[in-house]
């Protein structure tokens, strides 16, 4: 079997203009959510207890939160986990009640519904000043790998392609994020796990592209930066598209069957390797062709006082 | 160009792919629902224990798998959870107080593998059940307690020296104030206490019209402090969770000043925090019988005495002086008195808490004492702004108020308790000692049993089906090329797994979606030489060029790749921790595993199938 029999000859840089604006606008369309609306973060980042249990049968969520309104738990979001049977609570931290209490005193409201007792799958508490350094800490660990990434590839490659790379990744991950703004989906350990392998992906994504531009402005000799950018794509296209489909069809796995706990974790990771594909084209490479990208800037280092000055 | 391996390469592949199997292997056995009985003080693991046990099990009716005595301990193992929950009732019945009797998931690893140090990968708590607490020191705490000591003992010298002070108080910022009337004795106590307490910084100075000295612990002593603090907290964390009876705890430093405490398998997680989370300091003092404790609940107490309260609430009047504090224990064991026959605890002190105790009680025969238990709890509370701050809260209860019968030394007893229970509790919280510094549980998450096979379950699935549908996938595409690169995910697989019980990594749900997302990744170098293969084809090479010339082209493209990844999952480690570190080491190990299998090891099978033969046309 073969999709591309033969090298395809797209034009992918004709659009990079637009792609350009197009990206733009959804990081700054992100970027607004993200500060307008922020996320909804789980209790790993800002405290509080969440208990999960179980019912033997189906139950409503009406009648459970009125209980739990009923015993002074009025902050309470309740929602359904993965079945109907299965019941999900998260409480703020609140001052002056012990949480050991606090959790028993909920779950024993729990069991005022009528649907049975329930069964307490999970409980996590999670002190505020610990949410926040999983917070900070997160952040500065990212920001560390992407330092770590610019110098690698500014050595390896060059700087112009280092700076589109780590703009590429900034791009994928404020974007993942702004997709858990706008949805609502709770964002925890899990899903800044997925985040991270976001970055791993589009980072690999990426360096393949480059790795056969940085080939081709050696071998190709005639052509401007547009088309030897054009012609490196479309080699690499096939590549693309088949890692994209089998992570695409683990993923499904993992939706399908690695239950709710991973569920942001997969969608984290869909929505980051569509954008992953895309931004190693249009953010990573038109924007080193936008810095000014060169045959001159990839040449070999031993052949620089020779011909990489024009 | 006949695309043969060197002998050497082929041994590699093989013996690398049978080291990975055998030490992937104990994963595959899964594990026994057994319970472990250790020995404390005063029992011995040995045939004659091991019969005792089977022989109550054995009148209970309850068959074990096998039992057997390794590591200090006798291990029972059982076919189901539930004989297993039976079992350690009646076996906790049967060996009394000097074992421990705790659940355990033994591995089932055959004794073959266990020779070779081959282990199955450390389950985390989200996939074996149990809880987790993150706990943290108050180290403030810490270094207050410190400044009274160093009070109590300034005015001990001193005094013992004749050298006359009018007060040694403690003053703001953890300064110590000692006032003398003139500069002569201030200058002799001055080199005193740089002889006795080199942890001191002493300068003199005039306040308030007396000449004082201003000590303040330095700083190398406030570290020594803080790390003392730490470790003392860890020892009493091992020392009560020993006493809970949980098989394989996990009790680890986090940082300065934080403690990570893992108990896999425990349920109960009351009694777990009740243990954890009590935080107590006990003094014993004596009980002030001269003033009416009527007159100090109306307000009216003795400059001399404190007024406390019993569990019931009944007021009791103490000496203000703490005879010892908790810090001398060294054992308490509960019991049973021999002459009245009711429940007691035999406590045993060290050297110096001995002196001080006999040296403090032997003029007060006849005088009751009493034993404060003081809980000190924190808890976090958030601000006007927002800001998280910490409330603490003291609470001082007498648990206990004896008549001293004679001088007390080095072994003495309370009794006079209601129950057996009652007994064990006090004997738990004494010997667990005083915490050098109060904690508090900053984080705690707790996994029912139920839901962490479920999630076993469901990690296997995924991994199942994922694997399935990539391999599935490549045949179609690359046809024998493809079949080929399937069978080396496998073998990566195989490899990782074996890595990570080498390296007892814990594994997590969110480290097998890790893994399972390396194989699909681990496609991608496969994916890189097939697609140059078949570039090299199109270009008209002949199939051996295009194999060779395929796998040289995309090797300097995957191992750049790679390396750009392996330098973020370095940063990672470094900056992170906890759950982000597993998540770099899983990576790092994907990304090394994978480049062996789908460069080295497809490579050995595509020369072994095409190698050093005349070949018309690839099946790619």
């Amino acid at each position: 079997m073969d999709f591309f029999s033969r090298t395809t000859h797209f034009d992918f840089m004709r659009w990079r203009h637009g792609a350009m604006a197009f990206s733009a606008v959804l990081t700054l369309t992100a970027l607004a959510f993200l500060t307008f609306r922020g996320l909804n973060l789980s209790v790993d980042y800002t405290g509080g207890t969440v208990i999960e249990v179980a019912y033997p049968e189906m139950v409503d969520l009406g009648p459970l939160r009125q209980a739990l309104t009923a015993d002074g738990f009025e902050d309470a979001v309740v929602q359904h986990f993965g079945t109907p049977k299965e019941v999900l609570v998260r409480l703020a931290p609140r001052p002056g009640v012990a949480e050991k209490e606090l959790a028993n005193r909920a779950v024993a409201s729990l069991g005022k519904v009528g649907a049975g007792e329930p069964r307490l799958q999970r409980v996590e508490f999670v002190g505020p000043q610990v949410g926040e350094e999983i917070t900070e800490q997160g952040g500065l660990a990212m920001l560390a790998a992407m330092i770590g990434i610019l110098i690698y590839v500014g050595l390896r490659f060059e700087w112009r392609l280092a700076l589109g790379s780590v703009l590429a990744l900034f791009h994928d991950t404020i974007i993942v994020l702004g997709f858990f703004s706008v949805t609502w989906m709770d964002f925890d350990l899990t899903a800044f796990a997925a985040i991270l392998a976001v970055i791993g992906y589009s980072l690999n994504d990426t360096i393949v592209v480059y790795d056969r531009v940085r080939e081709n402005f050696r071998k190709v000799r005639r052509g401007s930066s547009v088309e030897i950018m054009n012609l490196s794509l479309n080699e690499t296209l096939s590549r693309t598209v088949m890692t994209g489909v089998t992570t695409l069809l683990v993923l499904m796995s993992l939706y399908l069957y690695g239950g709710e706990l991973l569920r942001s974790f997969t969608v984290a990771l869909v929505v980051g390797v569509v954008f992953g594909i895309y931004s190693s084209v249009y953010v990573a490479s038109a924007l080193a062709l936008a810095l000014g990208v060169s045959r001159a800037d990839l040449m070999p280092a031993q052949k620089e006082g020779v011909d990489a000055r024009p | 160009m006949l695309n043969r391996y060197p002998l050497w390469k082929y041994i590699l592949v093989v013996v690398v792919a049978i080291v990975g199997t055998i030490y992937a292997l104990p994963n595959l056995y899964g594990e026994d629902p057994s319970i472990q009985i250790s020995a404390l003080r005063g029992g011995r693991v040995d045939e004659a224990l091991q019969k005792r046990v089977l022989d109550a099990l054995g009148q209970a009716q309850l068959t074990p798998k096998k039992a057997e005595i390794g590591e200090g301990r006798l291990l029972v193992r059982f076919g189901d959870t539930e004989v297993q929950l039976r079992a350690q009732d009646v076996v906790r019945g049967a060996v009394g107080e000097s074992y421990v009797v705790a659940l355990n998931l033994a591995p089932a690893t055959p004794r073959w593998l266990q020779a070779l140090g081959a282990r199955p990968m450390y389950l985390g708590l989200d996939l074996r059940g149990g809880v987790h607490f993150l706990l943290e020191v108050d180290m403030p705490a810490a270094v207050r307690q410190a400044e009274e000591r160093h009070v109590n003992d300034l005015r001990q010298l001193l005094r013992n020296e004749k050298l006359r002070y009018k007060t040694v108080s403690l003053a703001e910022g953890g300064v110590i104030l000692v006032a003398f009337s003139d500069a002569e004795t201030r200058q002799k106590a001055d080199d005193l206490v740089r002889r006795h307490f080199p942890d001191l910084l002493v300068t003199q100075a005039e306040r308030g019209g007396d000449v004082v000295l201003e000590l303040r612990m330095a700083e190398p002593a406030m570290k020594e402090l803080k790390k003392f603090a730490l470790q003392q907290n860890l020892t009493t964390l091992r020392n009560r969770v020993n006493e809970l009876g949980v098989a394989e705890p996990v009790i680890q430093q986090q940082g300065e000043s934080r403690i990570v405490v893992q108990l896999p398998g425990v349920q109960d997680t009351a009694r777990a925090k009740e243990i954890l989370g009590a935080t107590a300091t006990l003094e014993f003092r004596l009980a002030d019988d001269e003033h009416d404790v009527r007159d100090a609940v109306e307000g009216r107490v003795p400059a001399a005495s404190k007024l406390y309260h019993d569990r019931a609430g009944r007021p009791v009047l103490l000496d203000k002086r703490v005879i010892i504090t908790g810090d001398y224990i060294t054992n308490a064991a509960s019991g049973i008195e021999q002459q009245s026959g009711t429940p007691a605890v035999f406590i045993t002190l060290d050297g110096r808490g001995a002196g001080i105790m006999a040296d403090r009680t032997k003029d007060n025969v006849g005088r009751r004492m009493a034993v404060v238990f003081i809980e000190n709890k924190s808890e976090t509370r958030r601000g006007e702004g927002g800001e998280a701050v910490r409330v603490k809260r003291t609470t001082e209860e007498v648990i206990n108020l004896a008549v001293i019968r004679e001088r007390l030394g080095k072994r003495f007893q309370i009794s006079g308790m209601d129950s057996p229970d009652e007994a064990r509790n006090l004997a738990l919280l004494l010997r667990a000692g005083a915490l050098a510094a109060p904690m508090e549980i900053v984080e705690e998450r707790t996994v029912g049993p139920s839901l962490g096979q479920e999630n076993i379950e469901q990690g296997f699935k995924a991994s199942v089906l994922g694997l399935a549908l990539s391999f599935a996938f490549m045949a179609v595409y690359y046809k024998l090329f493809g079949l080929v690169s399937g069978f080396a995910l496998l073998f990566n697989l195989v490899i990782t797994v074996a890595v990570m019980s080498l390296l007892q990594a814990t594994l997590t749900l969110p480290g097998i979606a890790g893994m399972v997302l390396s194989v699909g990744m681990a496609v991608d170098a496969n994916v890189l030489i097939y697609e140059r293969v078949r570039e090299e084809l199109r270009a008209g090479n002949t199939p051996q060029a295009a194999i060779h010339g395929g796998y040289e082209r995309a090797f300097s493209t995957i191992l750049d790749s790679n390396v750009t990844t392996l330098v973020a999952a370095l940063a990672l480690f470094g900056v992170g921790s906890g759950p982000i570190r597993g998540f770099a080491v899983t990576l790092a190990i994907g990304i090394a595993t994978s480049m062996f299998t789908a460069i080295i090891g497809t490579r050995a099978a595509i020369n072994l199938i095409y190698g050093g033969r005349r070949v018309a046309k690839l099946a790619i």
